[in-house]
């Protein structure tokens, strides 16, 4: 097991570019070193976001950014307009309760009329799983999932394992529970993916009522017991509940669930005494996690991620429109 | 337009479990014998250069009349399901009974319910008088048990099989794939394959109790068959069919969301795709039908779960048809009972078998023409084959409805 948190050049595979895809769909698609890559990429953004009053980085300039939102979204829309304008972008926002989408117009459509726009990259956020997938099958630009449905939020799985390497010094050979509705979680599926591909022991505590069927073929161990499932880990990632699931049809009440699920002060002393404590965002206080450990400085890394997924989504932005650029070596 | 006697020599008989070298006489439409000693005079002769001759397919249970597909398929007969429209009514019946003649007939199969909505039983009488030859419910099953009892034992009372899909409605709703490894890492809404199995279960039940016979148009689960497979040895008067893709396809030709794979019920299992094989060789399955149900881009072009379910499988059911007899799960002679000998039997049409005195629907079968199914140049007015790009072999080459040539 190494501590460190950069992987020397001869990691990366010899020839060719280290990032090899046109778009970034899903972590299905990555090797560990070309997430390693894109982590490593991202910790410079860090540094320039931290650095003062002068947040800016020119290498976009003139470049076109299309963020294009079927699904609402707040602080994700928000993270790739930062992210584009810090790269000196021109960025733009599409929300689908103001666009043709509604007017019955369809997704392939949409997707031709903004491709003909000529973006030079397209952030895509759409509430139906493959619909990203789909836009970048058309286009001519390089494409981001912003999350599709409950299939893949590849930005926040990769702002996460950056956030934790960065904690924890290493995102490897730790424990790692994920709490909550991993059935209709793309933030749980896209993290699954990543974090198991770096070689870490991923636990997936839910009700059975919201665990994926045969999810333990994506190589990871099942809790139905909050108790037990965050035993000894050393991070433990909740996901955001949706109201919709607690009408009874999947749970019974908020209050049984923050009784049996909801993470406690008492209930995190079952973990590592180091262990860090994460959530997607927006949280429900109250049901899925207190406010006391939402907020403790120490171990939670909730507003730490919020600054990661900026610094990450410009590294992915970056990285995509290199051949667009003519950055040397990428081709 | 007077039909001359027609004389097909030189041809592999397909009947038994081998074809056989024989002749064929066709004489006012009908199969007037086989190895005809005599000839009339005026017969017009076909030399079929040792091809099979075989009945013409009757495709059971398919959502549009795609007569281009049909024809390409070596299809005679369709029988279409009662979706469109829907098929409640003795005049809507009356029309798409017509819709295909002369050179394609199409048994509407009628409305067990008024609108298809599983609630009031549908004028089933009337329907069949208009020409409706069973009776279905549709794409989806009745969930009411009450109502489904009384359209059993209602559509019996006329002689009618009524044509199930089963799945449970419960378990179904929202779900777009069987649960399982794919459908998690798609993020696709799933159901359990057992979907089935309940809905098969209950259905056979009420069987039981009313000895209507039943007809489950897709049975693609080692549980719903075993079910079907108790239910034969009872003597129960079941049949169940299946399509090719079930049969072929397992859930993992979902991945990369490709809608064309988007069936109803949807793909399964690797395990359940072999025990539909074992089942189709053991004879537990009945019949082979395409579920032919073209659907164009504006269907189709969608992400997974907003994309309609079904495919275009007219014109791949005799190539992969044969694909299972080249592989040794079933005989020639089986694959045309599973085509066209049971289907006819279920309807009640006097064709489906090369026998004297049935209507003279025939197909030339160049059992060895490979090919290549390409999405882009169907017959079908559109083209969401999942075996797209899949060689294949075997065609039609020569067709004869009631005698008469169309192709």
């Amino acid at each position: 097991m190494t501590t460190s948190t950069l992987r020397p050049a001869s990691d990366y595979p010899p020839g060719g570019d280290a990032f090899r895809h046109r778009h970034l769909i899903g972590i299905a698609q990555l090797t560990p070193w070309e997430i390693s890559y894109v982590l490593d990429a991202a910790e410079q953004w860090v540094d320039l976001n931290r650095s003062g009053a002068a947040k800016h980085d020119d290498r976009l300039a003139g470049l076109t950014i299309i963020n294009a939102f079927f699904e609402n979204s707040t602080r994700t829309l928000l993270s790739f307009e930062i992210a584009g304008k810090r790269l000196g972008a021109d960025v733009v926002n599409m929300h689908a309760a103001q666009s043709s989408v509604k007017k019955g117009e369809t997704l392939i459509d949409t997707a031709m009329t903004l491709n003909a726009m000529r973006a030079d990259a397209m952030v895509i956020r759409h509430g139906s799983s493959g619909a990203v997938q789909l836009i970048a099958d058309k286009v001519d630009c390089p494409v981001l999932n912003a999350g599709d449905g409950r299939h893949e939020h590849p930005t926040q799985a990769l702002l996460d394992a950056l956030t934790i390497r960065r904690r924890l010094g290493r995102v490897e050979g730790l424990t790692i529970a994920i709490c909550g509705d991993v059935l209709h979680s793309r933030v749980a599926r896209s993290n699954i993916l990543a974090l198991t591909l770096l070689g870490n022991e991923v636990r997936v505590v839910a009700p059975p009522t919201l665990t994926p069927p045969a999810i333990d073929r994506m190589h990871v161990t099942t809790f139905t017991d909050m108790d037990e499932g965050i035993r000894d880990a050393d991070v433990v990632m909740m996901l955001r509940l949706q109201n919709e699931r607690m009408d009874g049809a999947y749970l019974p009440s908020a209050r049984e669930y923050h009784a049996l699920y909801g993470l406690t002060e008492k209930r995190l002393e079952k973990a590592k005494p180091d262990a860090i404590v994460m959530h997607p965002g927006p949280m429900n206080r109250g049901v899925e996690i207190d406010s006391n450990v939402a907020d403790d400085p120490v171990r939670s890394t909730i507003t730490e991620q919020v600054e990661m997924g900026v610094a990450v989504r410009m590294a992915c932005l970056d990285i995509l429109t290199r051949r667009k650029r003519g950055v040397a070596g990428w081709n | 337009m007077e039909l001359k006697p027609l004389h097909i020599t030189n041809a592999q008989l397909v009947g038994a479990d081998t074809p056989r070298a024989g002749s064929l006489l066709v004489v006012d439409g009908r199969i007037a014998a086989l190895d005809p000693a005599e000839i009339p005079d005026g017969t017009e002769t076909v030399d079929a250069k040792g091809q099979w001759l075989a009945p013409g397919i009757i495709d059971l249970g398919v959502f549009a009349t795609d007569k281009p597909a049909f024809h390409f398929g070596g299809i005679t007969r369709a029988a279409l399901m009662p979706d469109n429209g829907p098929l409640d009514g003795a005049g809507l019946v009356e029309r798409a009974a017509k819709g295909g003649k002369p050179d394609l007939w199409v048994h509407p199969l009628a409305a067990a319910t008024k609108g298809l909505a599983g609630k009031e039983l549908a004028e089933i009488g009337l329907m069949k008088q208009a020409g409706a030859r069973a009776i279905a419910t549709g794409r989806a099953r009745i969930a009411d048990s009450g109502v489904m009892r009384r359209v059993l034992a209602y559509a019996a009372s006329l002689g009618l099989v009524t044509i199930i899909h089963a799945e449970d409605e419960g378990l179904t709703a929202g779900a777009v794939a069987t649960d399982g490894e794919m459908a998690t890492r798609l993020g696709l809404a799933s159901a359990p394959a057992i979907a089935e199995a309940i809905a098969i279960a209950r259905d056979l039940a009420l069987v039981e109790e009313t000895g209507a016979p039943v007809h489950f148009r897709q049975v693609t689960t080692a549980r719903g068959l075993e079910l079907i497979r108790a239910a034969k040895a009872k003597g129960l008067p079941v049949l169940c069919g299946i399509t090719p893709a079930h049969l072929l396809l397992s859930d993992t030709a979902i991945g990369d969301f490709r809608t064309f794979a988007r069936l109803s019920p949807p793909l399964r299992s690797e395990d359940d795709r072999h025990a539909c094989l074992a089942a189709i060789a053991d004879g537990t399955i009945d019949i082979l039908a395409s579920g032919h149900d073209p659907r164009g881009p504006e269907d189709k072009r969608l992400p997974f779960a907003e994309a309609l379910p079904g495919m275009a499988g007219a014109e791949t059911l005799l190539a992969l048809g044969l694909g299972l007899v080249r592989d040794g799960h079933i005989s020639p002679g089986r694959l045309f009972e599973l085509l066209a000998g049971t289907p006819a039997c279920l309807l009640g049409v006097d064709a489906g078998k090369l026998a004297v005195g049935k209507e003279a629907d025939l197909i030339l079968v160049d059992e060895g023409t490979p090919w290549q199914v390409d999405a882009k140049k169907m017959a079908a007015w559109a083209g969401n084959t999942p075996f797209d790009g899949m060689p294949v072999q075997g065609r039609a080459t020569m067709m004869w409805k009631g005698g008469l040539r169309i192709r």
